[in-house]
């Protein structure tokens, strides 16, 4: 009993028929202008999958290597992302440990693995293990991941710390850089329509 | 503008995770999406007393996320305590002015604009307005979206406690002011996320 044809606008529930849009198209509400739905190339989510791909990768090289070091008076000091959550826990910070552990490293984490699983397994015409779950965490978590928040913060931080010390941009911000270009492209190139289309028809 | 053809008036309701509209159950039942299972409303249960209780809190916490130090710095030179606005005001005059200036748009004006706005969207939604509905929507898509932008001070002192608290020279520690900010960010964004812009339109067609 369903209407595919229907879409609803989600922020002032005008109903909407869909059409096929051009290239590149995106079909705005026609009463309060929010966005409706994009047109999908038919490998979008092939697309997604390679970016996703890179983009876990990335952040792998982005949590192993320091994000920035420093050198005072010939001492040398760095950190990784996580060294950083682990000084503010055992500095009794520990609220804003956990808020810097889930928007930084829980969040973009589960998302990639997550998205990255569901279309490996559709890809493969298989219903992966709780796929509809993840794709409704994911779904839910979304505002959470901060990466380009985060990155701004570094940079922010590079510059006052410059007045007192030597600092080295390392390896993870570059990676961090990139990270934060293919998680905003992974996620542009996904097509959750096509998706959820997929995931039905296979039970 | 009157009996626009919305989903609640065709008896349709819209899933808000895979989007599929589908035929709304008889009344007093629970609904869920026949496509991916999520749980369907009509609108956000509760919207409007969710997003007051959200909205109170982050303000109430917005006091102590200005007033207290988010950082205190320790050295051979003395101990100082910097809150969120001696932080801008420490890189303004040390010449970073664009620097200063994003500091103080994503950590005072964001957060501040974002309840601002929340309190007049959830008012006048309270009060019944039919003024400028399609603004007032427009106003919800960008608050929504420029809210995270406030957890740059917070990554900023994340980066300076690790890198400075293990050198000799001088020590960085996170102050309480940083965990009460980190409140606000969150608060704003479950406010933000309690209030459901559809309402605006629902009293549009009523009184019209
Ligand atoms: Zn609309
Ligand atoms: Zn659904």
């Amino acid at each position: 009993m369903s209407s595919p044809t229907f879409v609803a606008c989600l922020e002032c529930d005008l109903l909407h028929r869909q059409t096929q849009l051009p290239s590149g198209g995106e079909a705005r509400c026609t009463r309060c202008g929010a966005l409706l739905y994009r047109h999908a190339p038919p490998d979008a989510n092939e697309r997604a999958l390679a970016l996703a791909l890179t983009a876990c990768i990335l952040f792998v090289v982005a949590n192993v290597y320091p994000i920035v070091g420093l050198e005072v008076q010939g001492t040398h000091t760095s950190s990784t992302l996580f060294g950083a959550v682990e000084s503010l826990w055992d500095d009794e910070a520990r609220t804003v440990a956990v808020l810097v552990f889930f928007t930084t490293i829980f969040v973009p984490a589960a998302e990639l693995i997550g998205l990255t699983w569901v279309l490996v397994t559709l890809r493969q015409g298989a219903r992966g293990r709780g796929a509809v779950a993840i794709l409704h965490f994911i779904e839910s978590v979304k505002p959470w991941g901060m990466v380009e928040v985060f990155l701004l913060g570094v940079l922010v931080s590079l510059v006052k710390l410059a007045h007192i010390a030597i600092v080295e941009p390392g390896v993870a911000l570059f990676s961090f850089g990139a990270l934060m270009a293919f998680i905003a492209a992974a996620a542009a190139a996904f097509d959750p329509d096509a998706a959820w289309k997929q995931l039905e028809t296979i039970r | 503008m009157s009996k626009a053809p919305t989903a609640a008036r065709s008896g349709l309701l819209a899933c808000e995770v895979c989007r599929l509209v589908s035929h709304a159950p008889p009344p007093g039942s629970d609904a869920y999406c026949p496509r991916c299972g999520a749980m369907l409303h009509m609108r956000k249960p509760a919207s409007l007393a969710r997003t007051w209780a959200f909205l109170i809190a982050a303000i109430i916490l917005y006091v102590p996320a200005n007033t207290l130090p988010i950082m205190d710095t320790s050295s051979l030179f003395g101990t100082q305590s910097d809150t969120i606005l001696s932080g801008v005001a420490f890189l303004w005059t040390s010449g970073s002015f664009v620097l200063a200036s994003l500091v103080f748009f994503a950590s005072v004006m964001v957060p501040l604009v974002k309840m601002i706005a929340l309190a007049v969207l959830a008012g006048s939604v309270q009060m019944r307005s039919v003024a400028h509905p399609r603004t007032r929507t427009r106003l919800y898509r960008i608050i929504e979206f420029a809210g995270r932008w406030s957890m740059l001070d917070i990554y900023v002192v994340t980066i300076l406690v690790a890198l400075v608290q293990v050198s000799t020279f001088a020590s960085i520690h996170a102050g309480p002011g940083a965990a009460a900010f980190g409140a606000v960010v969150v608060l704003t964004m479950f406010a933000a996320a309690s209030f459901d812009p559809r309402l605006i339109w629902d009293i549009q067609e009523k009184e019209s």
